[in-house]
């Protein structure tokens, strides 16, 4: 856990608002588990105060220089896509506890579904599956074509299926829509997306094991503030910290 | 004695920065980032009799230069603080406040009599102001006859001074502030968070699913600074100020207004190393203005300018 200042290389809208940046720096030497996230600066911190919470998309250790991708919705992250080439961003990270890939039996095939900007941290994780040798396979659910990113480059790690709202592109309908082949062969399910999402997700993979990652706003980001916490019936205190305690959590875990 | 110290009720602080109660948990996360015996103490996150798990989220949401925050107290009960989570902060040997709320009379003085107990409290901070519970304490806070008579209360039962901390949602903090130091207050704690809300313009819904919350962070430094100033010069007690310090020339301006030490709460979220690296530039600030000891900042402005506000 540590701040860092790294310096941009790019920064380059790839789709309708989503930008892809990659960020270099020393900093990036200790940033090997998939699913955890870097707690963003996006602007002056006296009016843009708290950092954004941004997961990484993936790391290239040699070339000390981590990826991340994003939604250019709100102010912040606006300000953030309008970053320049070498410029600095300060970054608190890795935080979170992110998705175990050692704990995983190397002969599991993996089913990896993500939705809109949930997609991002699904990159990262299916090159270390793969590293792992386990049979990669995803569903990636977005609006529609224009929304669409990254496509080529999960087809590079494993079978990709794409869904989208209006059927511009893959599947028409949501990435539960393409779950039910795939989930015969019973597969540990990663899934990271909207909250609703990770509900139907949980409900079409019964009795499967699998790992959600959650969203929530964040004031610290580290454990302290208590600003995002979710139930849980499985500890003893009722809740869990996504920042701290998360963001990833083995379904069934927590109550979404 | 080292130039940044100063001398509180309870609190003998080795530079006059601690984090404010809420923003810093019971210490254990920012023990990860930097070495917790560097502040001058700690503020630990709100006590109640029983645990409570707070208000749904989203607890947080941004506005210009500021934050609203709707935790809703939620910490593990004070028998749960007092086992497991002050035992941790003992091995920093600096002094801890330990915050306090309740919905009843009752409970504030239970919470009260077994935290102040602990030989790890230095003191307690009587917390009548938080604006994000229902029975938070804020009715307690907001009329000065039901918080003098529970400082009065209290204050007999706790085996450590207590600072009360002052709500800023009031017409008239000088008249709290007065009451309180008659009902035998050793310290005030000012300012806790201003009620705020954000809507979403094109739905309309609120952002906090409590729809209101407290305003925290930069944007409430003026309303703390000028409160400050009002009330350190009716009132003799000890003040801990706070409400948006973010910067070593924060902390000057809010001592110069009439506080003996301070608090910094948000900007920790900013940036987990802002108290070392406050307390590290504080000295250089002292030299460029030919200030020896920091407790000479305290309520400088008044004393150099003579300019008292006119009471309201
Ligand atoms: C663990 C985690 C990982 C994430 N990974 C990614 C990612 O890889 N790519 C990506 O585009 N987005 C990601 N998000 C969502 C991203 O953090 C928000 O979209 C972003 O903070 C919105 O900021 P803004 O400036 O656009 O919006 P504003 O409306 O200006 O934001 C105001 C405040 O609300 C918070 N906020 C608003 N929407 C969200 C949200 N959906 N989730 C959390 N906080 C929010 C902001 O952080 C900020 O504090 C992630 C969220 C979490 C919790
Ligand atoms: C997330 C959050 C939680 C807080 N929790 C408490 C609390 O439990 N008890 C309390 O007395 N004040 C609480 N406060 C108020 C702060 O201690 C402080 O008075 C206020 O935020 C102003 O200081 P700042 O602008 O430096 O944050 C909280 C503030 C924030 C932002
Ligand atoms: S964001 Fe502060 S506890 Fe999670």
């Amino acid at each position: 856990m540590k701040k860092h200042l790294l310096s941009i290389t790019s920064n380059t809208e790839i789709a309708r608002n989503i930008f892809e940046m990659k960020l270099t720096g020393p900093g990036t030497a200790t940033m090997t588990v998939p699913g955890q996230f870097l707690h963003v600066s996006v602007g002056k911190h006296t009016s843009k105060l708290l950092r954004r919470p941004l997961s990484i998309c993936d790391v290239d250790l040699e070339k000390e220089e981590v990826t991340l991708l994003y939604r250019a919705q709100g102010e912040g992250t606006k300000q953030l896509s309008q970053k320049q080439t070498g410029e600095f961003v300060d970054v608190l990270g890795p935080l979170g506890n992110g998705f175990s890939v050692e704990s995983i039996d190397e002969g599991k095939s993996a089913l990896l579904i993500g939705g809109g900007i949930g997609v991002p941290p699904l990159y990262y994780l299916g090159k270390k599956l793969r590293e792992k040798g386990m049979k990669v396979t995803f569903i990636l659910g977005y609006q529609s074509l224009e929304d669409s990113f990254y496509i080529e480059k999960f087809q590079e790690i494993g079978e990709t299926i794409v869904t989208t709202v209006d059927g511009t592109l893959g599947i028409k309908g949501f990435v539960t829509d393409a779950m039910d082949q795939l989930i015969s062969e019973e597969p540990v399910i990663y899934s990271v997306g909207p909250a609703v999402m990770l509900k139907a997700v949980e409900q079409k993979a019964a009795g499967l094991n699998g790992f959600i990652s959650l969203e929530e706003r964040m004031g610290c980001g580290i454990g302290a503030c208590f600003a995002c916490v979710c139930p849980t019936e499985t500890r003893q205190s009722g809740y869990v910290k996504i920042c701290s305690d998360g963001p990833v959590f083995k379904m069934g875990e927590v109550v979404l | 004695m080292s130039r940044l110290s100063v001398s509180l009720p309870g609190l003998n602080m080795k530079n006059p920065i601690l984090p404010a109660s809420g923003c810093f948990g019971f210490g254990k996360e920012y023990a990860k980032w930097y070495d917790l015996s560097l502040l001058g103490g700690i503020t630990i996150k709100a006590a109640t009799l029983e645990g409570r798990f707070g208000n749904p989220t989203p607890r947080v949401a941004e506005t210009e230069s500021g934050m609203l925050n709707a935790i809703g107290l939620q910490n593990p009960g004070v028998k749960g603080i007092i086992e497991n989570e002050l035992p941790a902060l003992e091995p920093y040997n600096i002094p801890i406040l330990a915050n306090i709320a309740g919905s009843t009379e009752e409970e504030y003085i239970e919470v009260t009599k077994q935290i102040s107990a602990s030989p790890l409290v230095s003191a307690v901070e009587l917390n009548i102001s938080c604006p994000n519970v229902k029975e938070g304490g804020i009715q307690f806070g907001t009329h000065y006859r039901s918080a003098a008579d529970l400082t009065r209360k209290v204050k007999s039962v706790s085996e450590k001074p207590v600072y009360v901390k002052l709500s800023p949602n009031v017409s008239n903090i000088t008249e709290m502030a007065e009451a309180v130091e008659d009902a035998g207050a050793d310290g005030l704690s000012m300012i806790n968070t201003l009620v705020g809300m954000k809507l979403d313009w094109r739905t309309g819904s609120p952002i906090l699913a409590n729809k209101t919350g407290g305003l925290s962070g930069p944007a409430i430094k003026p309303v703390a600074i000028r409160m400050i100033y009002e009330v350190s010069q009716k009132v003799s007690l000890p003040i801990i100020g706070m409400g948006g310090v973010s910067s070593a020339e924060d902390v000057m301006e809010m001592m110069s207004a009439g506080a003996s030490a301070v608090a910094v709460g948000t900007a920790n979220f900013v940036n987990p190393y802002v108290c070392p690296e406050i307390i590290e530039k504080l000295p250089e600030l002292l030299d460029e203005i030919g200030v020896e000891q920091i407790s000479e900042m305290t309520g400088r402005s008044l004393r150099q300018w003579k300019t008292p506000l006119s009471s309201r």
